[in-house]
């Protein structure tokens, strides 16, 4: 089990030093310079060609890209000091660089801007992993019935909704032209734990919702199938009551795929949440890297591809471990 | 729903009515399960019994009904999408239209069922010990998970699974397939039900692992004395197993009597066919395997007559299309008492003796004229 941990994390690693690459070498050979962005932003869209070579050279654009990844890698273990325009500017280990747009610290800024995305996707998370599973097992049990196919077009009507509206709605109706919500904002857990609640609850509520439909309607299928496996027929014929036998054995088998999509799902969630972060004007990873990809911020790129490839990495090792747990006969050798 | 049978009063008529009547009796059964197609007549009119310490084979091919009717014995049908009327008394209750709460008290205590494909059949997430710990637990509340565990190694080690103290912390994948069935059977004596339930419990076993479960079988019921109802389509476990045999066919009783009158003298030609396709490799080779022809009869359209007329090679020795038309009682047959068979044919046993057992076993009739 623990050799199988490292063999996974070391895999994992290289999986991770591959994205910051792959990202790297994107910018590199890419169509457009990331230095005429910058250069056009600070001299207000009159980048000379003089002024273009001279930020070319700074941001080292003119070294060959390995110099250049190295000089990067080797600022996430050291730091470093960074020259942008005439000056240099420190840059702390672990650095990732500074952004292109404002000479932050990229390292300062992912330690303000994940907080925010992490709380909304736990929130979110947790509570469409829970509607769904919940409503998902209900509808299960009542196949057929007119229960079961309410919620099940209920589901697909809502979801074929496009998200954003959703979004945008809620956002409208229950906080700025009604209070049936507190305003969304973002409070640090560690300094008002109350505040950090009420100012993400109604994300929450809309992204938990909107996203337990899909999960609505796979944990119902797994579970269909579940109880009508052989099992399922033994537990009842031993005498155990229904709910026994719907949550001990016929849950237990059916969580064993949701768990799967669920890990995969949260390590996009972690990657950032655009639409959500955009519409309630939260400052999370999503809408950071997506705002640089249009400016060319390379170092905010790489450092929002890292957060997702981190995330994607320790979210399928998680489910592998879950996956042991749940099922004995997955062994981890 | 309208009883369409006419053979009904003469089965439950069959046998005498005694005082302390057996553990197990079914009388009229009737499963239907209505679904978009139509009604489905899975079982009709059936009745049989079983005695404490006696075994009764029910025989049939897939959708006869064998599996159907001893689910309903435990209430495992769904009331929702089933029907079930007559009556079906376990240890003098009955159980048709019982509350749920006071089944599932019946369920793996009184009435234990085994089913087969064990490894299907045992959930693959949790530990054999912990499984067969639970059934115990359930149906002894008072019980502490100690005492549990403790009963369940005593279990296995009574059907013969080696080191059952650390075999009990094993999955039921780290089990070989026959030392799941015998998990499987302990899990279903834990409780010292009087009546147990087998439902092919070899099927999925090789031959010789199948022998040594029927011989556990058999041993664990002289030594619990219980009511044992063994389904299977494999004549050669009846055999073995049986006292009394009921021949199913299209959801209803064929045939039903002493295994020995069954095996030697049977008076229906369903049960003809399913002794012909047995195959026996100690006979002679020039003995002749025949399988049964056409398929089994639809339950949403049963034929009208006997069901068995559309495949049955003796329809025209009955007079007046009786076959096609009038499905036959269930009457006394010739040989044997309480062997009772539902045909029309006049003289079954001659036609056997002339005409059946001449290709499939000529070596015994010798044996069944004498």
């Amino acid at each position: 089990m623990l050799a199988y941990l490292i063999r996974r994390i070391l895999s994992g690693f290289l999986i991770i030093v591959l994205v910051s690459i792959a990202v790297y070498a994107l910018f590199w050979y890419g169509p457009k310079s990331p230095a005429l962005e910058l250069c056009r932003r600070d001299t207000n869209n009159r980048c000379s060609p003089e002024k273009l070579a001279q930020y070319e050279e700074r941001l080292g654009y003119n070294n060959p890209i390995y110099v250049e990844y190295a000089k990067w890698a080797k600022g996430i273990f050291t730091g470093r000091e960074i020259m942008i325009g005439a000056r240099p500017y420190d840059c702390d280990a672990p650095c990732l660089g500074l952004s292109y747009r404002d000479r932050t610290q990229v390292t300062e800024q992912l330690k303000d801007r994940f907080p925010v995305t992490l709380s909304l996707a736990v929130g979110a998370a947790a509570l469409y992993l829970l509607i769904g599973v919940a409503v998902g097992v209900w509808s299960a049990r009542r196949r057929g019935t007119w229960v079961d196919r309410s919620l099940v077009a209920s589901t697909l009507v809502f979801s074929s909704v496009p998200y954003y509206l959703v979004a945008l709605l809620s956002m409208l109706l229950l906080t700025i032209s009604t209070n049936v919500f507190p305003r969304v904002a973002y409070h640090p857990f560690f300094d008002n734990p109350f505040k950090w609640f009420t100012g993400l609850l109604l994300v929450w509520l809309v992204l938990g919702i909107y996203g337990s439909t899909s999960y609505t309607r796979f944990a119902r299928g797994s579970m269909i199938e579940a109880l009508s496996e052989d099992y399922v027929r033994t537990a009842k014929a031993k005498g155990l009551p229904p709910r026994v036998v719907t949550m001990r054995h016929a849950l237990r088998a059916a969580l064993v795929p949701v768990v799967t999509i669920f890990g995969i799902d949260f390590a996009f969630l972690l990657g950032g949440t655009v639409f959500t972060e955009k519409i309630f004007s939260l400052e999370g990873i999503g809408k950071w890297g997506v705002e640089a990809t249009y400016i060319k911020d390379l170092p905010v790129v790489q450092a929002t591809s890292l957060v997702l490839a981190v995330a994607v990495v320790m979210a399928n090792i998680v489910v592998d471990i879950a996956y042991s747990w749940l099922d004995p006969r997955v062994r981890l050798q | 729903m309208t009883d369409t049978s006419p053979g009904s009063s003469t089965a439950a008529a069959g046998r005498p009515v005694e005082a302390d009547e057996p553990f197990l009796v079914v009388e009229n059964l009737t499963v239907r399960f209505p679904t978009a197609d139509g009604l489905v007549q899975a079982v009709t009119d059936l009745s049989y019994s079983v005695e404490l310490g006696k075994t009764v084979g029910i025989v049939g091919e897939s959708g006869s009904g064998k599996s159907v009717s001893s689910m309903a014995v435990l209430g495992l049908h769904d009331a929702k999408s089933s029907r079930i009327t007559g009556s079906i008394r376990v240890g003098g209750v009955e159980v048709v239209d019982l509350s749920e709460s006071r089944m599932r008290k019946l369920r793996g205590n009184q009435v234990a069922m085994i089913f087969q494909d064990a490894l299907a059949a045992l959930h693959p997430f949790y530990k054999v010990g912990a499984q067969l710990a639970e059934a115990y637990l359930v149906h002894h509340p008072e019980a502490s998970k100690r005492d549990a565990r403790r009963r369940a190694i005593e279990m296995l080690d009574r059907v013969g699974i080696p080191h059952p103290d650390q075999r009990v912390d094993d999955f039921p994948h780290q089990f070989s397939g026959g030392m799941r069935q015998r998990a499987m059977i302990a899990m279903g004596l834990i409780n010292d039900p009087s009546l147990l339930i087998a439902d092919e419990p070899t099927t999925a076993l090789d031959v010789t692992v199948q022998a040594q479960i029927l011989d556990l079988l058999n041993d664990l019921q002289r030594e619990f004395n219980s009511a044992v109802v063994i389904i299977t389509h494999d004549l050669g476990v009846i055999a073995e197993m049986a006292d009394h045999v009921l021949v199913m066919y299209g959801g209803r009783a064929v045939e039903y009597g002493a295994v020995k009158d069954i095996l030697t003298h049977p008076e229906m030609p369903y049960t003809w066919g399913l002794l012909s396709s047995v195959p026996d490799v100690s006979s002679d080779t020039d003995a002749r395997l025949i399988p049964i022809p056409g398929n089994p009869p639809s339950l949403l359209l049963p034929p009208p007559g006997c069901p068995f007329h559309p495949r049955c090679a003796h329809v025209e020795k009955v007079p007046a299309d009786l076959c096609t038309t009038q499905l036959p009682d269930l009457e006394a047959a010739r040989s044997g008492e309480g062997h009772l068979k539902r045909c029309h044919l006049a003289d079954p046993e001659t036609i056997y003796l002339s005409e059946v057992l001449p290709e499939i076993a000529p070596e015994l009739i010798e044996e069944a004229t004498s």
